[in-house]
């Protein structure tokens, strides 16, 4: 039996084809379905190019097919809006649900941080934040881990190309549920994020600055130390992540300034706020999978 | 130039664009005695925000000395016909601050996106304007795009419900022909019953004749702000405006002399610097740039080296916007790098 855990994405639009792109290359997920709601969309024909089964009517189009294909992850790339019945749904089927939507309902997942401990208490559902939040908790939680922080405030610029409709219509998510997950995952007591969107031509690369104001005087070894090796960890999956200047201290203030390139596989290269979306909700998926292969965690039981 | 009889609505920005220039570091007393002194010279609107809008106290754009709940509870229960407004950015405020300044008693609400961004401000126009406040599009850098986009743009912010859209010229970059072709077209083409409106800088020193070919061109709402205190080279000063427009025969309402005391007797002595068209300011004008990028840049000159000239020069070059703010430190640390100097 393959030791690869088999999904369904949920959303065929820029996120979910990138993401299939990229689970066609995976040694731990299968793609096995692609389902949207518009049986003439241009997702759901490239997926079925792309020699995956496809459903035009919805979650509840699959819900007849999880267990037949032994479907165990379900990467949901919609919207908040639906995304709480889509889990209910495919939880009640025993399929962990990986939320690349702002819903949170599910507790933040930054792997870096803590993929670990999410995939050891088999949390059923997880959310990825947001592009934003992928690109600096883990600066943030670098610092946290030298010392406590007080503050930890993100600025994301993404290319005005590279912002589909549903983070527009509802900024607002954005800019809240980063500041949770800083705080949450991040560790900062208080957490601010901001979004600018620039319509540069060529597409700027997403850029992320950290700013954080460390309790006390920051311990600036140890933090350069521990950020310069929490990059690394960033680029096992999004190998385009790099700290362009810093970290830089000025008082209690340590700030980063990061560029996100990715891989370009759907998405353009300039698009790393993407890119880091599905790579870190890919790597997610990966490490229950491997977990459950090692027999560390039980995925749920099956007739 | 022909404006007699038109009447136009002034709005003072010297207590929210003028936080750029003070820091965020305005005095709640300051701030009250100003806006007291515009009330009863007849300034008809004031704005009271963080320079960056509503939410804006960050380390990206500076923490103001109290916030913007602090600064609206101060003031708006001492104006005795003025309306209040406050700014707001979406990507920085959000629309609990927006629910925060209704609550403090503010009417007018203004939403502030790049010049072509408009599509997200739809939930934070939609509410204000659900909520009854006089809602304003605002669209920002309007000078990088052409006239056209910026209609198509106002179309939208109109769908959400605003009732008023301005051009912003934030970078002090127009020249009076940019300002008429823009103007025009929006109240040219957008319905009778939506206001048009110009916010000008005075990085290239057109602030006045910018405000009048906007006024010319059918904007019946102008900023400005007295003694200009604003951002970059500041705003258009509204105490000279006023004067031109008392001798153009333009209907303010502002009585001139009130205005000019608030300038010269409150806000000249409460500048950290004089607000004026100095190199700096004058590159953001030349090169198109944010005009609150100005103090960062020369910060960024003093702690690495590299001329602000040059930084405004290259952040113009590379097509930054407004709220890219976190992008002249790390611009200077580039190239203090380059250069070998750290």
């Amino acid at each position: 039996m393959s030791k690869k855990l088999k999904a369904v994405i949920i959303g065929p639009g820029n996120i979910g084809t990138d993401l299939l792109m990229k689970m066609q290359r995976s040694e731990w997920i299968e793609p096995v379905w692609m389902v949207g709601i518009d049986p003439t969309s241009e997702g759901l024909k490239r997926a079925e190019a792309m020699g995956i089964k496809t459903c035009s009517t919805g979650v509840d189009g699959i819900l007849e097919h999880i267990i037949t294909d032994d479907i165990r992850i379900a990467f949901d790339a919609t919207s908040a809006y639906v995304h709480a019945e889509n889990s209910r749904k495919l939880n009640e089927l025993g399929v962990i649900m990986i939320d690349l939507t702002p819903a949170a309902i599910g507790p933040f997942c930054v792997p870096p941080v803590n993929l670990v401990e999410q995939t050891k208490n088999l949390a059923m559902n997880v959310n990825m934040v947001t592009c934003g939040g992928q690109a600096t908790i883990p600066m943030v939680a670098a610092i946290s881990r030298v010392q406590p922080v007080e503050y930890g405030e993100i600025v994301a610029t993404v290319s005005s190309r590279s912002v589909g409709p549903g983070t527009r219509v509802n900024i607002d998510e954005f800019t809240r549920t980063t500041a949770s997950g800083v705080e949450q995952v991040g560790g900062a007591k208080k957490g601010k994020a901001i979004i600018v969107i620039n319509p540069a031509e060529p597409p700027l690369m997403m850029r992320d600055t950290v700013h954080c104001l460390t309790e006390t005087t920051p311990d600036q070894a140890k933090i350069t130390e521990l950020i310069h090796a929490m990059v690394k960890e960033v680029q096992r999956y999004v190998p385009g992540y790099q700290l362009v200047n810093g970290p830089i201290f000025d008082g209690n203030r340590v700030s980063c300034f990061m560029q996100v390139e990715g891989l370009g596989d759907f998405l353009p290269k300039y698009a790393g706020n993407l890119d880091i979306m599905t790579a870190a909700a890919l790597r997610t998926a990966e490490m229950f999978a491997e977990e459950a292969a090692n027999k560390t965690i039980t995925l749920p039981a099956r007739g | 130039m022909n404006l007699q009889g038109k009447k136009v609505t002034l709005h003072d920005m010297s207590l929210r664009d003028g936080m750029h220039a003070k820091q965020h570091q305005i005095s709640i007393e300051e701030m009250v005695s100003i806006a007291k002194g515009l009330d009863e010279a007849g300034m008809p609107m004031i704005e009271v925000t963080h320079g960056d809008g509503l939410g804006g106290a960050s380390v990206n754009y500076g923490f103001p000395a109290h916030s913007d709940e602090e600064y609206l509870k101060a003031v708006v229960p001492q104006m005795k016909q003025a309306k209040i407004s406050a700014l707001l950015l979406p990507g920085i405020g959000t629309v609990e601050n927006l629910k925060m300044a209704s609550d403090c008693g503010v009417t007018s609400i203004r939403v502030a996106t790049h010049c072509t961004e408009a599509d997200v401000s739809q939930q934070h126009i939609g509410l204000a304007a659900k909520m009854g406040m006089d809602t304003v599009g605002f669209l920002m850098m309007a000078h990088m795009v052409k006239p056209e986009k910026i209609l198509e743009q106002a179309k939208l912010m109109v769908e959400y419900g605003a009732n008023c859209i301005y051009a912003t010229d934030s970078a002090g970059y127009m020249l009076p022909d940019d300002v008429t072709e823009r103007i025009g077209l929006l109240r040219k083409e957008l319905p009778k019953n939506i206001e048009v409106g110009f916010h000008g800088h005075h990085n290239l020193g057109m602030g006045i004749a910018n405000s009048l070919a906007a006024i010319e061109a059918g904007a019946n709402r102008i900023d400005g702000s007295v003694a200009g205190l604003g951002a970059g080279a500041g705003n258009t000063p509204l105490e000279v405006f006023c004067a031109v427009l008392d001798r153009m025969g333009v209907e303010t309402g502002v009585d001139l002399f009130k205005v000019m005391d608030v300038a010269e007797d409150l806000v000249v002595p409460m500048m950290d610097h004089p607000v004026r068209v100095d190199r700096n300011a004058l590159t953001l004008g030349y090169a198109g740039v944010y005009s609150s990028f100005l103090l960062f840049a020369k910060r960024a000159e003093e702690k690495y080296g590299i001329s602000a000239r040059d930084l405004l020069v290259e952040l113009g070059r590379r097509g930054t916007v407004g709220g890219q703010e976190d992008m002249i430190e790390d611009l200077a640390l580039t190239m203090a790098k380059e250069q070998g100097l750290i």
